[in-house]
């Protein structure tokens, strides 16, 4: 057992683990002899265990991330936002929880019920799921399997289903059209997600994902002496400062928006010309599921971001003083992991208070026209950076990368844009 | 180069937020009711009606009930009653002069309307009741108010109005004058 406040946590998961095997095994044997009988009952039990701090903290999180948008369009906009519920309005996540709760259920008399109840509950079920694939800490993933990431595309990817059972359930024409634009928008940007994310995967040679982040440290430097170069060696590797990684990065991380719905992606919601998409017809504490299942599949998405371009785990770290464990970091991994997912979250909002609604049809040719060729072309620039040594890959990628930008854009252009528009009904 | 409209907007943006934090130009909100109101001159909200002498508003108010406002209110929330003496002859004061100002949507055509200057914007604001139907219905004893209060409400306007109501005297004055020596004596 290491002396290293980093692995505090799972030092204590594997103790307990130990002790609670010994003190059954030797006070109630019986018991101790059922689990050994039935293991499947001792995974369900670790299964809990493993999850249940999961949906504590990202349960917190998402109501931190709710406070925080309110407060940072608020600022934007220049209000001062929630100040009335506690200290500086930290309480109005509370206030909006218990609001939410004592509202009335309504399903509407003609809808479907059954596929109406189930729509939030499935789609809460796969967000919470794929966050148990996300390496937070070395040796800190819920469910470390070997093909993480593609079970996290896999996973994620039923979102699309519950919103269209949403949509269509509820049997209005306003729903309907949600749940077609949101199928419509999350298949076409799935597919610059996940060619995005494929550099990553054949730069590192894995689908696990606590090998995509281990990849991203630059071990020689972490494992020595000198406190600088354990800093940057957990820093330079990161695939977002290779040209691949970059570009990748930045497909990512629109085609995520998209994903989750957030703004300037928000047409299935559109409540500026569909009422309110999937949600019309849906309130209390189902819509607060909703709500709750969008935020914290946007703070999953974004800790796969995190793992796959900005090192997951690693941050500026060093070593404690008069450690001699190589892996010993001073701040523990998932403070980094977090402060950057939250990082992200905070540009989400940002973008959120800056830019307008897309108009549909300018989506659709986003996704195909923009980023799906920028991706395919990503692929090649990675292919090409993993051949090269660094000196001409890193020069020589970026270039690629921004001319077939600005090509791309040039060719996305209207072609013929007449200089003097006419109206008919405005002056 | 392509995307540099979105920087620039998110510049925008991200110099709204840290303004807020920094200069009252960026975050002019009031908190109100703590740190009181901030009624400007132009602020209108539901009408009034204007009488001259402070010490006798029945007697000096300028309304003659005359029913325009009553019949132009776009929502009819307007209801005139008009005043009769001992004698039955019919005064020209209103005796019931109401105002549903929970109809009330504050378009300001009873003020166009009225020849008589007789009714003009308030600026109040604070009107909730604890009952919606008898507090919302204010009443002329209510909705009468001195010249002064209109004054200090909205001080330009209620100049202009001052001045025309003078003209429109001294006119007619000049017109009693002018016409008196012509007619002929009984
Ligand atoms: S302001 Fe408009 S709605 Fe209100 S009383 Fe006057 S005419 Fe009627
Ligand atoms: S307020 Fe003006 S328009 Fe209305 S009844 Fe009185 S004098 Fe006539």
């Amino acid at each position: 057992m290491t002396t290293n406040i980093d692995q505090l946590i799972v030092d204590l998961c594997k103790w307990v683990a130990q002790f609670s095997d010994d003190y059954l095994a030797s006070n109630f044997p019986v018991v101790a002899q059922f689990l050994h009988d039935y293991p499947i009952i001792t995974n369900l039990i670790w299964i809990f265990v493993c999850i249940a701090p999961l949906m504590v903290v990202f349960l917190t999180f998402f109501a931190i991330a709710t406070w925080l948008e309110r407060k940072g369009l608020a600022r934007i906009q220049n209000r001062i936002g929630p100040n009335r519920t506690g200290p500086l309005g930290l309480f109005q996540p509370v206030a909006d929880g218990i609001k939410m709760l004592l509202k009335e259920d309504i399903t509407p008399r003609s809808s479907d019920r059954l596929a109406h109840f189930l729509a939030p509950v499935i789609l809460l079920v796969p967000a919470f799921t794929i966050l148990s694939l996300l390496p937070i800490n070395r040796n800190m993933t819920a469910a470390a399997v070997d093909t993480g990431l593609i079970l996290f595309f896999a996973i994620g990817s039923v979102s699309t289903l519950s919103i269209f059972l949403a949509g269509w359930s509820s049997r209005n024409k306003y729903s309907l059209l949600g749940g077609m634009r949101a199928i419509a928008q999350m298949v076409s940007y799935e597919i610059p997600l996940v060619l995005s994310a494929v550099t990553v995967i054949m730069l590192t040679g894995s689908l696990d994902t606590s090998r995509i982040v281990s990849a991203q440290q630059l071990s020689s430097w972490v494992e020595s002496s000198n406190p600088w170069l354990q800093i940057l060696g957990q820093i330079v590797k990161w695939n977002v400062f290779t040209p691949y990684g970059f570009c990748g990065f930045l497909i990512f991380f629109v085609a995520s928006l998209a994903e989750v719905n957030r703004c300037p992606f928000d047409i299935p919601e559109g409540e500026s010309e569909i009422v309110a998409g999937h949600l019309t017809e849906y309130s209390g504490f189902k819509y607060a599921l909703f709500f709750m299942a969008e935020y914290v599949s946007a703070f999953a998405i974004n800790g796969l971001t995190v793992t796959l371009f900005l090192g997951g785990w690693s941050g500026p770290n060093i070593r404690p003083w008069g450690s001699d464990d190589p892996n010993a970091l001073l701040i523990p991994g998932f403070v980094w992991f977090f402060a950057k997912m939250f990082f992200l979250m905070l540009i989400m909002i940002w973008i959120r208070g800056t830019l307008p609604r897309l108009r549909v049809d300018h989506l659709m040719g986003f996704a195909w026209k923009f980023l799906l060729p920028l991706a395919l072309i990503n692929i090649f620039v990675a292919g090409f950076y993993y051949y090269t040594p660094w000196y001409i890959g890193w020069p020589f990628g970026f270039a690629v990368n921004y001319a077939c930008y600005e090509l791309l854009g040039k060719l996305n252009r209207p072609t013929t844009i007449s200089s003097k528009r006419t109206y008919h009904y405005a002056t | 180069m392509l995307g540099i409209g979105i920087i620039k907007g998110m510049a925008v943006t991200a110099k709204n937020f840290f303004g807020s934090f920094v200069s009252k130009k960026w975050l002019p909100t009031v908190q109100y009711p703590e740190a009181g109101n901030t009624i400007t001159a132009f602020s209108r909200n539901i009408p009034f009606l204007v009488y001259d002498k402070e010490d006798s508003p029945l007697e000096t108010m300028r309304c003659v009930a005359c029913k325009i406002c009553e019949k132009e209110c776009p929502p009819q929330c307007i209801y005139i009653v008009q005043e009769k003496d001992a004698n039955g002859k019919l005064l020209k004061r209103p005796r019931i002069f109401d105002i549903d100002i929970s109809v009330c949507m504050g378009c300001q055509i009873c003020v166009e309307m009225c020849p008589f200057e007789s009714i003009k914007m308030d600026s109040v604001f604070e009107l909730s009741s604890e009952n919606r139907f008898e507090g919302l219905l204010l009443h002329r004893e209510n909705l009468l108010k001195s010249n002064s209060y209109y004054h200090q409400i909205h001080p330009q306007e209620a100049q202009e109005v001052d001045d025309r109501l003078a003209a429109k005297q001294k006119k007619a004055a000049a017109t009693a004058a002018a016409t008196t020596p012509s007619t002929p004596a009984p």
